[in-house]
């Protein structure tokens, strides 16, 4: 009689015996585990939105949609207003994403298009990523007394010979748009490129093959071919940083100015409305503090739309350029 | 998601901020009481402009361990708040109380004159060596914004020695509630119709133009001190501890005067004879040649009857003490501007009446 080829593979210690009843246990535990977690996270939103609500009901009813439109926030006449607020955040995270957006993915397709060895590139990967380790408020300081320093001759020459553009209409005197979106450009570059790098490195190796095998030069491979494959991702490492420049809070409230103005100048004082709630509060009011709630309701509804966007165009361009449904 | 960082770090960098560049330790962060009024010491709260006298009034007049008598700097506004509401001993502003607020106080108030100090304008402008001047018409337009340029016509006639650079003048002002801003804004509204019909007066002003805001009086003098083309207004001391150059203003007499505690002292002696019976007495536009035009008294504030006499006892010899002349003149050595003899004799028979 011989030995039942099965019978070992069966054996309770063999991984493809089947489940015991611990098993099982761990399995149903787990899943319950998992859903509390993710059900605790959309609770919390929800607890962190009801809550700020709450506390900003009375400004909402006071001020109404007028609260997004209004230009002055004056504590001691109880007029408050965050349109310069919303223009300063979207003016310096939309420069930081240009500036930000561009480096990063041209550091991920260097990174990934064979440009450089694979341990060099390994080397200058880690270097990117650590830039992401720096706390803000060292590059609060770093801009203060290195950055703004480096661009006043340059703002100082620019409004000098082209202040009839309106971007250059002012000089840089020290904290302004430009130095607080370059910092925040690079702020937003590890997490651009890191991303970009993943989606890059993701598509399988037979799709460059091809491209080559068509005869397309390297460069007509890499933005004909690898970056419209890995749009998807790219994007999703956009929408990721542009995020993070909305609300970035500390480096922004060192290097901004905190100026109440809407000002087209990119040498200008601004200001955002992560820094107006950082540095309004220790001194508010009673009804102050509703209308910084409100002020933080606002750019959480922006994130919220900035960030429902990008999935709307991350969803078109998987259609258009992966023929995924 | 937004990156919320606990207020508490930004008050604290900026500490760091203002340490890094200039080894300066004057702190304007707000320390709360930690209790409530214990019977044998007395606690006050208010300006933070005076904090350091007033410290430096109970080593020397009030020692112990702890101290009889403490104050804590919390801003002039929250001052007034917490003297009305009645959770502290005495209180302490740069702006007299207003007489509605006074109505509220039920055990009645006493403002006592302490100090005076001056609201002085700190710039930047590295190119430019020797005194700024600027007429009175000037440094109310440029913080109008109605200003933009420092080589505008108007302020190169006014210092025509100078070569003043084609730069942006960048205003810089204070955020938060603060005598100061209200001293500044006060004598503003005194001199200028359009800054009256305009902003006008408080402790807390929405400044037109693109001014940059920070928080107290080191907040300000410490971005003026990075911001090249800047412009801001400052206490004296603070200008004086950070190096800033400062402007010399031109005052009603028509005479361009630069910030010393001579100058100071000129602008309060200058206007002792109207001092009113309440000893609410502010100098929007001091007169007299050598007055430098902006200055400001700081308060005292007391009740009118204390239930406690052990308090009142305590608190009565600090306050007199520090009206005397040893305690004028460690103000003078502190940078603030003593209290002319006959400003020291009333308030001194105002603190005797209290019981």
């Amino acid at each position: 009689m011989s030995a039942n080829p099965f019978k070992d593979k069966a054996s309770p210690h063999s991984a493809s015996a089947p489940p015991s009843a611990a098993d099982y246990w761990a399995d149903s535990l787990f899943r319950k585990l998992a859903m509390t977690c993710a059900g605790l996270i959309i609770a919390l939103l929800a607890y962190i939105l009801l809550e700020i609500g709450s506390q900003a009901m009375p400004a909402i009813s006071e001020y109404g949609i007028g609260f997004v439109g209004g230009t002055t926030w004056d504590g001691s006449r109880d007029e408050f207003g965050v349109l310069p607020e919303i223009w300063g955040t979207l003016y310096s995270s939309i420069l930081a994403l240009i500036i930000g957006g561009i480096m990063g993915v041209t550091i991920a397709i260097f990174l990934t298009q064979e440009f450089l060895s694979q341990k060099v590139a390994t080397v200058f990967r880690l270097i990117v990523e650590l830039l992401a380790a720096i706390p803000s408020v060292v590059y609060g300081l770093w801009g203060i007394y290195v950055l703004i320093p480096m661009l006043r001759p340059v703002a100082g020459w620019l409004h000098t010979h082209f202040d009839f553009i309106p971007l250059f209409s002012t000089d840089l005197s020290g904290p302004g748009l430009a130095p607080a979106a370059l910092v925040l450009a690079i702020m937003i570059l590890p997490t651009v490129a890191a991303i970009s790098v993943d989606a890059l490195k993701r598509i399988p190796y037979k799709v460059k093959e091809a491209a080559y095998g068509m005869g397309t030069t390297r460069w007509e491979a890499i933005l004909k071919v690898m970056l419209p494959t890995a749009s998807s991702g790219i994007l999703a490492a956009l929408v990721l940083g542009f995020g993070r420049a909305l609300g970035e809070t500390m480096a922004l409230a060192m290097l901004i100015g905190n100026s109440n103005q809407i000002n087209l100048s990119l040498f200008a004082p601004a200001n955002t409305l992560a820094s107006l709630l950082a540095s309004s509060f220790p001194e508010a009011g009673d009804l102050e503090i509703r209308a910084l709630m409100y002020a933080a309701i606002v750019l959480l509804l922006l994130t919220f739309v900035v960030n429902v966007m990008g999935l709307a165009i991350q969803q078109y361009t998987m259609r258009k350029f992966e023929g995924k449904k | 998601m937004g990156r919320f960082k606990p207020v508490a770090v930004i008050s604290a960098v900026m500490a760091v901020l203002s340490l890094a560049a200039c080894g300066d330790s004057a702190q304007t962060g707000e320390s709360r009481p930690p209790a409530p009024v214990s019977a044998e010491t007395v606690v006050g709260a208010g300006a933070t402009f005076p904090e350091p006298l007033y410290q430096r009034w109970i080593k020397e007049f009030a020692p112990g361990e702890p101290a009889p008598v403490r104050y804590y700097g919390v801003g002039s506004g929250e001052g007034v708040t917490r003297f009305i509401a009645g959770t502290v001993d005495f209180g302490a502003s740069d702006a007299a109380m207003t007489d509605r607020e006074l109505q509220q106080v039920t055990a009645g108030t006493v403002m006592v004159p302490a100090t005076a100090g001056m609201v002085v304008l700190a710039y930047n402008l590295p190119q430019v060596t020797g005194p700024l001047r600027l007429p009175r018409d000037v440094y109310v337009d440029i913080f109008l914004g109605k200003l933009t340029e420092w080589n505008d016509p108007r302020i190169v006639q006014a210092n025509p020695d100078l070569s003043l650079p084609r730069k942006t003048i960048q205003v810089v002002t204070r955020r938060d509630g603060s005598g100061t801003t209200y001293a500044f804004t006060n004598h503003l509204t005194e001199i200028s119709a359009a800054w009256r019909q305009g902003p006008g007066t408080g402790k807390k002003v929405d400044f037109p133009g693109g001014a940059i805001t920070a928080a107290g009086n080191t907040g300000v003098a410490q971005m003026i001190k990075i911001s090249e083309g800047a412009i801001g207004y400052v206490e004296y001391g603070f200008a004086r501890r950070l190096d800033l150059p400062v402007v010399a203003l031109q005052n009603r007499a028509g005479a361009y005067v630069e910030p010393s505690p001579e100058t100071g002292s000129a602008a309060i002696d200058a206007a002792t004879g109207t001092m009113p019976e309440n000893l609410r007495l502010f100098l929007p536009d001091p007169e007299g040649k050598d007055s430098y035009p902006i200055v400001s008294m700081s308060w005292l504030l007391l009740y009118e009857r204390y239930t406690d006499s052990e308090k009142l006892a305590l608190l009565r010899h600090w306050v007199n003490q520090g009206l005397s002349s040893r305690g004028q003149q460690l103000a003078r050595e502190l940078g603030y501007i003593p209290l002319p003899d006959s400003i020291v004799q009333k308030a001194m028979d105002a603190v005797a009446k209290i019981q």
